[in-house]
């Protein structure tokens, strides 16, 4: 059996780097330390319905084809679109992401990654305020108040709480919990809400106004009685906890960022850390999902100066997210072709953006049978990056990581990044013959 | 003035970027040459006349050239932007960046515009006959500098967040009003003769808005006095308003807000 | 691969070359005396030859970088380069992304770039994102200011294990320089507070500044670390700070340089410079902390010129640029790193009109012209905190030509940099000679690697930047919108002998090497301190041991500077 030790997780940006792995002919017999999520994630690879070979769609279905032709088909789609579309990302290494960028550049498209519908509003809402923020050893050192709003970690990032804030011990606090109180803000009790010292429970929609009231409070104006359904001594009190901690922490999740008010809803949270900044210490750090959507954040931003929804179309990067993002492009089948990496848009973009990517030529890498693979006219299988590859990946505060191959590919799958380095050396032999 | 008139022949598929539709561009140029134009067709380039059939004759100067265009340009971005004088008349409905960054001359929209349209605008005066998308007049993305003159004038309604980070001009939108006019605002003046959607005037730190009806006010809004057809910014209203000043979230707010009592 | 460059006119200060007819013999990228067989020949008659451009001091690449560009589209959006003749495309004013940098550099004739401020943690990132940086060699400055082992060990009075964890991160982050950014001011920002003085204490830790940067001073000479500590003191950009600096430095007066150079190496010393105590009576003290460095020869400093442009700041010291947020309540950034460094990131207009930021830009030309020996005062903007790096040739023009500087301060800045600054009174012009030292062999010799950069002798690289500017013909004091733009992109550079740029179009993209040093201290020692450092790992870092040190795959050239240490025991 071999025993893989310090194996970094790749499902969610927690990105958890003590996971031991125990492998026994070519089969995950354990996955130590991980939580259910991640060990979900270790244990699939044991699944017997693994896809090894392209699928292209023809009148009569899906048939096999070889990765050759695979390539070919996409490099061809790419070369013909006008304003083609490379989506997704979030869920392959910074190598690979690095490559796609070169092709999305090469073949002059729009590339975008699943920030555009999770945290892509943090962002907008960073480049209009700020980002007061920490690495994770931070929290674990220093913080005593953590809130987590619009965010369940016990369920989407289960070890957040006792690897960075509500359990471990820290140089400044060596008690752990006893030395640290949580608040959670969120439309429902949720299971994190259960085990915080407080829970406001905001009305749905209203997380603005929340906001809002907290900082007329903490700069000295009055609120109403009730906002956004809590109790004015609820917010007051809160605000005290804030006030008089002496390193406080918000996390932020897609409660957040997607509910009425977007970026706006961030915008004025970050605001609010700020603010908090006269009085005491005060960060924030947004409870990124999949496990690097912040590294094809950083490697596009070093690239082309924008970390999501950048245009190649005109030769050089354009980036207007409403506009340059993917559910609006496809919404109003500004895209004529799709090209997915490692995501699952049929799964979970609205609809009328779904019909537009039924209707435009497709093609998908993506290790796993989805939604995207079905709709897709071309899906080529990869191997799985974090367990099959090695390569780099960063966690939701922008901490890098190596992620580990704990074991092989199946033969006859390829990496992401080697099957798009093969479309771009396609593209270009296309584009140098025409 | 000399007019050139563009009719629209042919849809492009995935939208059209045409900076060169404007009076600085096509001044001194014949109507050949103008159809020559460069615009893009997504990461292809294409004439001008590929999708337009161009007639007429522009002027000597951007000032004496007039631009007409017949049909609809909802995919096609970027119309006179940067335009500092001239004339632009638009009889259908105009696509995203319509006069960013403008500076002068005149735009008439007979129809909608989308979202994007005239950020950063510093002179010149706009009419909108339908109705203004999302960010009308507002900031482009991270800019803390937004519009800062000239007058825009929507008779219908206005989408969200127009007039982000405002720093002077004035937006009229005759109809209703999306979430968010004026966040972050610093200094200019809204005027909504309809009603406005939650959160107006949201972080606005100056300037001023007046709105005939309000879904609802932040908690940082605090009010002020209650004055009867009162002058504002030079501007007389009918009717009794409150007022208010915000948004109080903001240590620095020196924001107002009027809103008819109805 | 043999290149021959005929009858330039050659600035090589480090062989005593002062601009002589010169050909230089390039042969398998390194020069040579002579050649061999057939080879390529550029005629440089009637231009400036000098050795490739040396940046010691440029925030182009790594994490805060790159946090920068995100937070600020706009300055993106302000200057957009298209993808052609098979470069790739990027944008930024202040902040060019990636590849653009590598071409810029390159354009402008320098050939190597050091980035002066990683995180130990995001050494990863630092990296990766070099490895996008074309053409020029580099290296990364690892911060030591507030880390937890270096604080620790001072305050037990463990030299031998303090030099031997400093050797194990330059290690681990392949990293080649000690970088100090306002020691213990970053670990106390963890609680939102300073550290101003020297003797300030940083809580709970026990140590002072003071302790820092000695005690990193002394290491770094047991070292023998090529360089010098680069330091950064406390007190950055505040009224009257020229006190903390001269005392900073004067704390590495008695420490003894392993390698015949500086022992402390003062980065952007314009900001380090100020007297008055309000911006209401805000003035330069150049002139002070110019007497100090020309009486003692332990201090090599760059001037941190500011450049009057609308800016993006960035640096490790985070509790200035909050204090810098609150002056202009523009967007801000924080990046607090657990058991190391806290870097920040504020947008900031340096405006003409304003008096104070009008005598800042008279501070960083007044340092370079009362400093009389070029190789103590480097020419540097601290880019992009005081400029783009972009404004070099505009630096170099002013430097050389009292008349442009007398336009600027006549018709161009407040009034308040004549009353403010002694700039109005300096008549010197550098020469081109001067040039060459500010901007490759004064950076080459600072930095301990002038065997191989900074100059033209024989087995130096083949790194040359050849300008249009002819000397016989133009008088850079008459002239300077000439000299400007001659040193605005090369008639040619050279790297490793072949031809990179052509009339200032980039014609190649090679990959540069990367610098880091590995100084080996006794086997022992070394296994002694990694105990203690696992033990810390576990305990408060948010990464495993395993997981930090940076692997090899991400220096895909990388260079390894071997250091003997082992008499450290």
């Amino acid at each position: 059996m071999e025993i893989h030790t310090d194996v970094i997780c790749p499902f969610c940006g927690t990105l958890c780097d003590d996971i031991e792995v125990h492998v026994e002919n070519g089969r995950v017999m354990e996955a130590l330390n991980a939580c259910k999520l991640g060990n979900a994630k270790f244990m699939s690879m044991n699944k017997k319905n693994r896809h090894i070979v392209p699928m292209v769609r023809g009148e009569d279905g899906f048939t096999e084809t070889t990765i050759e032709d695979a390539v070919e088909r996409v490099a061809r789609m790419l070369v013909d679109a006008k304003k083609p579309l490379l989506y997704g990302w979030a869920t392959t290494e910074c190598e690979a992401q690095s490559v796609g960028i070169e092709l999305a550049e090469e073949v002059g498209g729009v590339i975008d990654s699943c920030a555009s519908v999770c945290h892509g509003p943090s962002v907008l809402a960073i480049q209009d305020v700020g980002f007061p923020s920490v690495t994770l050893g931070e929290v674990k050192n220093r913080a005593d108040l953590d809130i987590y709003w619009g965010s369940n970690p016990m369920h989407a990032h289960p070890r957040h709480m006792s690897r960075y804030s509500r359990y471990p011990r820290g140089y400044f606090r060596e008690r752990g919990q006893q030395d640290r109180t949580v608040i959670v803000i969120d439309v429902r009790r949720t299971d994190t809400a259960g085990i915080a010292d407080k829970f406001l429970q905001v009305s749905p929609g209203d997380d603005y106004e929340l906001v809002n009231a907290f900082r007329t409070l903490l700069n000295g104006g009055d609120i109403p009685d009730e906002v956004a359904g809590i109790a004015k001594k609820d917010i007051a009190s809160a605000l005290e906890l804030m006030k008089t901690c002496q390193f406080g922490m918000l996390f932020f999740g897609v409660g957040l960022t997607m509910s009425p008010g977007k970026h706006r809803n961030i915008d004025n949270a970050i605001s609010l850390v700020v603010d908090l900044n006269k009085y005491t210490k005060f960060n924030l750090i947004p409870m990124r999902g999949h496990y690097n959507v912040t590294g094809f954040s950083e490697v596009l931003t070093w690239q082309s100066g924008f970390p999501f929804g950048v245009d190649y179309t005109r030769g050089y990067p354009q980036y207007n997210p409403g506009e340059t993002t993917s559910v609006e492009l496809l919404s109003r089948g500004e895209v004529d072709a799709v090209f997915v990496v490692g995501s699952d848009p049929a799964a979970n973009f609205p609809k009328k953006a779904v019909e537009h990517l039924a209707k435009i030529p497709s093609a998908v890498i993506e290790p796993h049978e989805t939604p995207t693979t079905y709709l897709c006219d071309l899906n080529i299988p990869s191997a799985i990056a974090g367990i099959e590859v090695e390569g780099t990946a960063y966690r939701m505060d922008n901490v890098p990581i190596r992620m580990r191959k704990i074991m092989d590919a199946p033969a006859g799958l390829y990496s992401d990044r080697e099957i798009l380095e093969m479309i771009l050396l396609k593209v270009r032999e296309i584009k140098n013959g025409a | 003035m000399k007019e050139i008139i563009l009719k629209v022949i042919s849809q492009p598929t995935v939208g059209l970027e045409a900076e060169n539709i404007a009076p600085k561009v096509f001044a001194c140029k014949s109507s050949m040459e103008i159809a020559g134009l460069p615009i893009y067709e997504g990461n292809r380039e294409r004439r001008l006349g590929d999708f337009f059939d161009v007639s007429g004759e522009a002027g000597e100067a951007e000032a004496e050239t007039r631009i007409v265009i017949e049909g609809d340009v909802r995919l096609t971005k970027r119309i006179g932007q940067g335009m500092r004088a001239g004339e632009i008349h638009i009889k259908g409905s105009a696509g995203m960046h319509l006069g960013s960054k403008m500076r002068g001359g005149k735009v008439t929209v007979e129809g909608d515009c989308e979202a994007f349209c005239f950020q950063e605008m510093r002179g010149g005066v706009v009419h909108i006959k339908g109705n203004a998308g999302n960010y009308l007049g507002s900031a482009t993305r991270g800019n803390w500098r937004g519009m800062r003159g000239g007058t825009i004038t929507v008779d219908g309604n206005a989408g969200s967040e127009i007039a982000t980070f405002m720093k002077g001009g004035k937006i009229h939108v005759k109809g209703d009003c999306a979430s968010f006019a004026g966040v972050h605002m610093n200094k200019g003046f809204i005027v909504i003769d309809g009603r406005a959607e939650r959160r107006i005037g949201a972080e606005m730190i100056g300037g001023t808005i007046v709105a005939n009806e309000v879904e609802a006010m932040l908690a940082g809004f605090k009010p002020v006095e209650t004055v009867k057809a009162p002058e504002i910014e030079s501007e007389k209203f009918t009717g009794n308003y409150k007022k208010y000043s915000g948004d109080h979230a903001d240590s620095r707010a020196k924001g107002t807000v009027w809103v008819k009592i109805q | 691969m043999e290149l021959e460059i005929k009858n330039g006119v050659v600035f090589d200060p480090l062989n005593k070359v002062d601009g002589e007819k010169k050909d230089i013999l390039i042969r398998d990228g390194r020069i040579v005396e002579k050649l061999k067989g057939k080879h390529d020949v550029i005629d440089a008659s009637g231009k400036l030859v000098m050795p490739g451009g040396v940046e010691i001091h440029s925030h182009f690449a790594g994490g805060k970088e790159t946090a920068g560009r995100m937070l600020r589209p706009e300055d993106g959006a302000r200057t957009v380069y298209p993808k052609r003749n098979g470069l790739r495309s990027g944008s930024g004013y202040s902040m060019p992304s990636s590849f653009t940098a590598g071409y810029l550099y390159a354009q402008m004739g320098y050939t190597m770039c050091n980035t002066p401020a990683m995180p130990p943690l995001f050494a990863r990132h630092t990296h990766e994102e070099l490895g996008d940086v074309p053409i020029v060699d580099k290296s990364a400055y690892p911060t030591f200011d507030g880390n937890w082992f270096v604080m620790r060990y001072l305050k037990e009075g463990d030299p031998d294990k303090l030099a031997a964890c400093v050797a194990w991160f330059l290690r681990a982050t392949k990293g080649l320089v000690i970088k100090i950014v306002n020691p213990g001011g970053t670990e106390n920002w963890g609680w939102g507070k300073n550290a101003v003085g020297i003797d300030d204490p940083v809580i709970g830790f026990d140590v002072t500044p003071a302790q820092i940067v000695k005690g990193l001073a002394e290491v770094n000479e047991r070292l023998k670390l090529p360089h010098s500590i680069h330091l950064h003191p406390n007190n950055l950009g505040k009224p009257g700070n020229i006190e903390t600096t001269v005392e900073t430095l004067e704390l590495c007066r008695e420490v003894k340089s392993a390698n015949a150079r500086q022992t402390v190496y003062l980065t952007h010393a314009q900001f380090h410079s100020f007297g008055g105590d309000s911006w209401k009576n805000f003035e330069s003290k150049a002139d002070e902390l110019a007497k100090y460095i020309n009486r003692c020869d332990h201090v090599v400093c760059d001037t941190g010129n500011v450049t009057l442009d609308e800016t993006t700041t960035m640096t490790s010291d985070g509790p200035m640029e909050y204090f810098l947020h609150n002056l202009t309540h523009l967007k801000w950034v924080n990046k607090d790193v657990e058991l190391e460094t806290a870097p920040g990131i504020t947008p900031f207009i340096y405006s003409r009109k304003n008096p104070v930021h009008s005598v800042q830009w008279a501070i960083g030309l007044e340092l370079a012209l009362l400093i009389d020996d070029p190789f103590k005062v480097l020419l540097a903007t601290d880019h992009p905190n005081g400029g783009p790096f972009t404004r070099y040739p505009r630096i170099i023009a002013w430097l050389m030509s009292e008349p442009y500087r007398r336009y600027y301060m006549e018709e161009r800045v407040h009034k308040g940099a004549q009353k403010g600054s002694s700039l109005a009174t300096l008549d010197r012009e550098y020469t081109f000679s001067d040039i060459a030292v500010v901007t490759r062999a004064g950076q080459a010799k600072a930095l301990g690697l002038s065997e191989l950069k900074g100059h033209l002798g024989v087995g130096a690289h083949g790194d040359v930047a050849i300008y249009d500017i002819d000397p016989a013909q133009v008088d850079p004091s008459k002239d300077f919108k000439a000299v400007e733009k001659g040193f605005a992109k090369t008639a040619y550079t050279i790297k490793d002998g072949e031809i990179i740029v052509k009339d200032g179009l980039i014609r190649a993209t090679p990959q540069g090497r990367t610098y880091w040093a590995n100084p080996v201290v006794d086997h022992e020692l070394d296994r002694e301190m990694l105990k203690d450092v696992e033990q810390y790992f576990k305990k408060y870092y948010s990464v495993n041991l395993a997981n930090y040190p940076v692997q090899k795959e991400y220096l895909k050239r990388g260079r390894e500077i071997q250091i003997d240490a082992r008499d450290v025991k």
